[in-house]
């Protein structure tokens, strides 16, 4: 075989499995967009389900996911990017701490995401929640059960290292020269993170907090034994209450279906509420991304 | 020697390493008050290394160790007891590649100021405004201090560092070859400021450019491998250099 035709093989067989992957996107988008687009009403967005879940719509699930993702941004962004903030501004690259916490944050991004939801039960609800209940509710269970809290915290905890990478990443994008004229001006370490550093990767920092969020809105795991629930009559109302979420929403549907004639389509919908959803919000973060890599570029 | 009042900066026996490597090696120096000192040499000659150890740049390095003793009006700016962010304030420093914020014309010379702790409006409208007429860039940035001071040419950014080092009114300027990435009329320019600055600060230029050591300074030292070989006149230094090394350097027979 002469190299040329070496050549168009290799060509081949790389741009066949580019439209292979392709192929198999198209293929899942189409069959969800066929299958929920016309259950897809805005009575499906705004009422509670029905019957047995078998009419109505998802409003709870949405509220539910909303909220969790809401508490879960609150508690991971700031802790996060403070994190990222030390590494890349305070710990020198050979310290043992920053060697340690980057170590961590790897470990962290690739634990299977069950496992977090097993140490949110552990941890937040049999340890933290039943030791509140027992110091302050006189063992009367309150904070000792799954709640949209603890549900929420789990998945901060899933989206952290998400949030210090990319926080990291975008604040390291700040030329050297910037903070060295900052320092000449008599400006403090902090003065100069706080106008030069942090201003100059807002972006990125954005970017870090929708990646966060949308890979928070669509994961289930975690939250399965820390508050996720079956169907609630009620929206949740405070922090000790479950909730209602989009991709448990799924699940139930597909595994726990009395009539799957009438819900497979509230399953279709409901998927392709959550894709688009975590789709618009990926889209977002691309777009900023590849603006702050221009920029990183041009200086 | 000179006399003490017009000492600006004494430096005795400092030396200076990276990790193990050092890169000074026991530098003595006076450099005179309100005059241009240059400091020439070939590459890693420890030129720079020295300008950044008179404001404490070289602080951020890591490993970065130093012995002696630099003294400005009389303090060792090394001493525990120095604020290093007040020393920048008195010593400023412009760099080799222009570094303007990615803020507006405006926002870049009142940083300094508005880190000092001067919010009031008019106080910094007028500081702005001196100190780009000190850089000799107001005529051409007055009607467009709102724009980013990246739009800039490269020469113009250069001078509106120039402004936003003048705006916190230190009395020491370092500047660590300021003019090296600019074209011929740009550094000219740069060159007739540091000309119209000496009356008011003391002013000390690491520089490449012989010429322009010989056209902007009254004083030149010259180092080679970490060691002060010669400091003199300028018009000494380029016309009658007491050092070998001196003589071949600046006739071009090395560097």
């Amino acid at each position: 075989m002469n190299r040329t035709t070496k050549d168009i093989i290799i060509k081949g067989l790389t741009l066949t499995s580019v439209l292979l992957i392709l192929f198999i996107i198209t293929g899942i988008l189409a069959v969800v967009i066929i299958g929920g687009w016309k259950h897809l009403t805005w009575e499906f967005i705004t009422q509670f389900p029905k019957e047995g879940m078998t009419k109505g719509g998802i409003f709870p699930a949405i509220v539910g996911t909303g909220i969790m993702t809401l508490v879960m941004t609150i508690a991971a962004v700031p802790f996060g990017a403070i994190t990222a903030i030390y590494l890349a501004e305070y710990a020198s690259e050979s310290s043992v701490v920053a060697k340690t916490i980057r170590f961590a944050v790897k470990t962290l991004a690739v634990v299977p995401s069950i496992i977090f939801g097993l140490f949110g039960l552990g941890f937040f609800i049999k340890f933290v929640g039943l030791n509140i209940d027992r110091i302050f509710n006189q063992g009367a269970l309150h904070w000792g059960q799954p709640n949209i809290l603890w549900a929420s915290l789990t998945m901060a905890l899933l989206t952290l290292p998400i949030v210090i990478v990319s926080v990291e990443e975008s604040i390291r994008t700040v030329p050297k020269e910037m903070r060295e004229a900052s320092l000449a001006l008599g400006a403090t370490k902090w003065q100069t993170i706080k106008k030069i550093v942090l201003p100059g990767s807002s972006t990125g920092i954005l970017t870090g907090t929708i990646l966060a969020i949308s890979r928070g809105a669509g994961e289930v795991a975690p939250i399965l034994f820390t508050g996720a629930a079956y169907y609630l009559a009620d929206l949740p109302s405070k922090m000790s209450d479950q909730f209602m979420s989009l991709g448990y929403h799924i699940y139930i549907m597909s595994t726990q279906s009395t009539n799957v004639d009438d819900t497979l389509p509230i399953q279709f919908a409901t998927t392709l509420v959550l894709l688009i959803l975590t789709f618009s919000l990926s889209m977002i973060a691309v777009i900023l991304r590849y603006r702050i890599r221009k920029k990183a570029k041009r200086s | 020697m000179k006399e003490q009042k017009e000492t600006k900066v004494h430096v005795q026996d400092l030396s200076v390493f990276y990790g193990d490597n050092k890169a000074l090696n026991n530098i003595c120096m006076e450099i005179p008050d309100k005059k241009v000192t240059a400091f020439i040499g070939p590459s890693g000659c420890g030129k720079s290394t020295f300008l950044r150890s008179l404001n404490r740049m070289n602080d951020l390095i890591e490993n970065f160790r130093i012995d002696g003793v630099v003294d400005i009006d009389g303090i060792n700016i090394y001493d525990k007891s120095i604020d290093v962010v007040n020393l920048r304030k008195k010593v400023g420093m412009v760099f080799q590649k222009s570094n303007p914020f990615a803020k507006s014309i405006y926002e870049n010379v009142a940083y300094g100021p508005r880190i000092n702790g001067i919010t009031q409006k008019s106080k910094l409208d007028e500081i702005v405004e001196s100190s780009l007429k000190q850089a000799a860039i107001w005529d051409e940035v007055k009607d467009r201090l709102g724009y980013s001071a990246l739009s800039l040419s490269g020469g113009q950014q250069q001078r509106i560092c120039i402004a936003r080092t003048l705006a916190v009114s230190p009395d020491i300027i370092l500047m660590d070859e300021p003019a090296s990435a600019l074209d011929p009329i740009s550094t000219s320019k740069i060159e007739e400021l540091i000309h119209d600055l000496k009356n008011s600060y003391t002013i000390i230029i690491v520089t490449h450019n012989m010429q322009q050591a010989a056209r902007t300074s009254d004083i030149t030292a010259f180092f080679y491998l970490g060691e002060l070989i010669e400091m003199d006149k300028t018009r000494t230094i380029f016309t009658n250099p007491a050092k070998k090394q001196t003589e071949d350097y600046i006739s071009g027979r090395f560097g």
